[in-house]
């Protein structure tokens, strides 16, 4: 899976990093970001719902 | 009509003396004959008299105060979708903006930050602040918080065993822990929390204005201090990172701190305050919390989707914006109240009841789209700290008087407890 994040968008509500705790989590600025060597989402289910969860729609999924 | 037995969130304590009259003609939801906002008969459920806006989904006309009609966004889904519309403004200096009561009406300098601004301006204002509201940053502020819980409540036992929660508890927590995190000083919170209420509820439009000047004027002279002498709050890395850079001006940076300071407080307090009522009424809930700590993260999210206190979130359309088999007009006043919206039965099975184990991610008890509440996770660990602190310390706690003789916030601000006054 590919995991998109628009940091132009970004609001950095941390609902994504709160939902998929696995997966994402916020950098200095507070934006949206993937932890390392998880990029691909690693398999983790909750990837889908920390997509739904963002409140500006910053996350895009690429199967 | 005898409410408790037709209507399905009839309060369990306030089954006698709804302040609010019933409409049971569903017809008139389309010509907005259901006046917004009204008080709650029940200070967690949504006002009775919205009963036929609540089955009038996805959206509904409700009249406001001037008599004018505007749409009201009564499912989930389409509040999501709208909340997340740049075509609905929130620009409260847009004549077309409702206003939900006279007071604001009469109030002439409209002006908020942040959640009075749209994009792009907004999103340059909120850049600012996002690194002080991270999930780590809030995490790392939790050990302070804790301590200041648990400081509160010593004081509260050595006062005790009787007292006013909101003035012992609900409003000190909320309010020493934004003041450190912006580095107000807390000796000053007689001050702000009277101004902030004024600000927030009136009741003339010249208190408001009033209690918006006292506050600006506190903040000037704060930040020329601060300027002297730096501490180390946000208002001080503020002032050194974009104010001294030039990248912000000092009206601004007083815009931020009136509306942090406010936002800060007022609202997890009355988060803290009705959810110990809300939970104090549901015993078996609050047992089956007590018996696993792991809880509480999915409680405080269930508080905040069945207790929604910032229960009427106002938007104005810019352009029209086809919705749920609808049209809404540019110009045309749109409001979501949150309680009515976060009990969509298409959402949630048995709405009107408390579950732990619901899934409760969808909820807009924080808004949705750009303006979605910037210290929402600040706010979950006050709420998750606060309230299992609370009943940790006082497992005996209960109300020192019956739950009906206890005042309750009208229904144009935001929901909570006027007084909670509890023993143990």
């Amino acid at each position: 899976m590919r995991i998109g994040i628009d940091t132009d968008v970004c609001i950095g509500a941390g609902q994504c990093a709160l939902t998929a705790p696995g997966v994402f989590t916020q950098d200095d600025d507070g934006f949206s970001a993937l932890l390392p060597g998880r990029e691909d989402g690693a398999g983790d289910p909750l990837v889908r719902e920390a997509a739904r969860v963002c409140p500006v729609q910053a996350i895009t999924l690429d199967d | 009509m005898e409410i408790g037995k037709t209507d399905p969130f009839a309060c369990e304590v306030y089954m006698t003396g709804s302040k609010t009259s019933v409409t049971t003609d569903h017809s008139a939801t389309d010509t907005g004959s259901v006046d917004f906002p009204q008080d709650r008969s029940c200070p967690y459920h949504p006002p009775t008299a919205y009963q036929p806006l609540r089955d009038e989904r996805p959206l509904a006309r409700v009249r406001l105060y001037d008599g004018r009609t505007v749409w009201m966004v009564t499912g989930l889904a389409e509040a999501r979708a709208l909340l997340a519309d740049s075509r609905l403004s929130t620009d409260r200096e847009n004549e077309a903006f409702p206003l939900p009561t006279a007071r604001f009406a009469g109030v002439t300098r409209r002006r908020v930050a942040l959640l009075g601004v749209d994009d792009p301006e907004h999103a340059t204002q909120r850049r600012m602040l996002i690194p002080s509201f991270t999930l780590k940053r809030t995490a790392s502020l939790r050990p302070q918080i804790q301590e200041t819980v648990d400081r509160l409540l010593d004081r509260m036992v050595a006062q005790g065993p009787s007292v006013d929660l909101v003035t012992a508890f609900a409003l000190p927590v909320p309010s020493m822990v934004i003041c450190a995190l912006l580095g107000v000083p807390y000796e000053d919170h007689e001050f702000f929390e009277g101004q902030s209420r004024k600000l927030l509820r009136g009741p003339e439009p010249a208190d408001i204005e009033a209690a918006r000047d006292a506050l600006e004027d506190y903040f000037v002279k704060l930040i020329d201090r601060k300027q002297k002498e730096p501490g180390d709050g946000l208002l001080d890395e503020l002032i050194e990172q974009r104010l001294n850079e030039g990248a912000l001006d000092r009206q601004e940076l007083v815009d931020f701190a009136t509306i942090l300071l406010v936002a800060g407080h007022e609202t997890t307090a009355n988060m803290i305050s009705l959810g110990t009522f809300t939970l104090l009424q549901h015993p078996e809930q609050l047992a089956e919390l007590r018996s696993d700590a792991a809880l509480m993260p999915a409680a405080v999210e269930e508080l905040l989707r069945f207790l929604s206190i910032a229960d009427g979130m106002l938007r104005v359309a810019l352009e029209d914006i086809e919705i749920g088999g609808r049209t809404i007009r540019a110009d045309e006043g749109v409001v979501f109240s949150t309680s009515v919206i976060n009990r969509d039965s298409a959402s949630y099975d048995e709405p009107d009841r408390i579950d732990w184990h619901r899934s409760t991610r969808h909820h807009v008890a924080f808004g949705f789209g750009i303006h979605q509440c910037l210290g929402q996770n600040l706010a979950r660990a006050e709420m998750e700290i606060a309230l299992r602190s609370l009943f940790d310390r006082l497992p005996g706690l209960r109300l020192a008087v019956p739950a009906a003789a206890i005042p309750f916030k009208p229904g144009d601000t935001i929901q909570g407890m006027l007084e909670l006054p509890v023993t143990w």
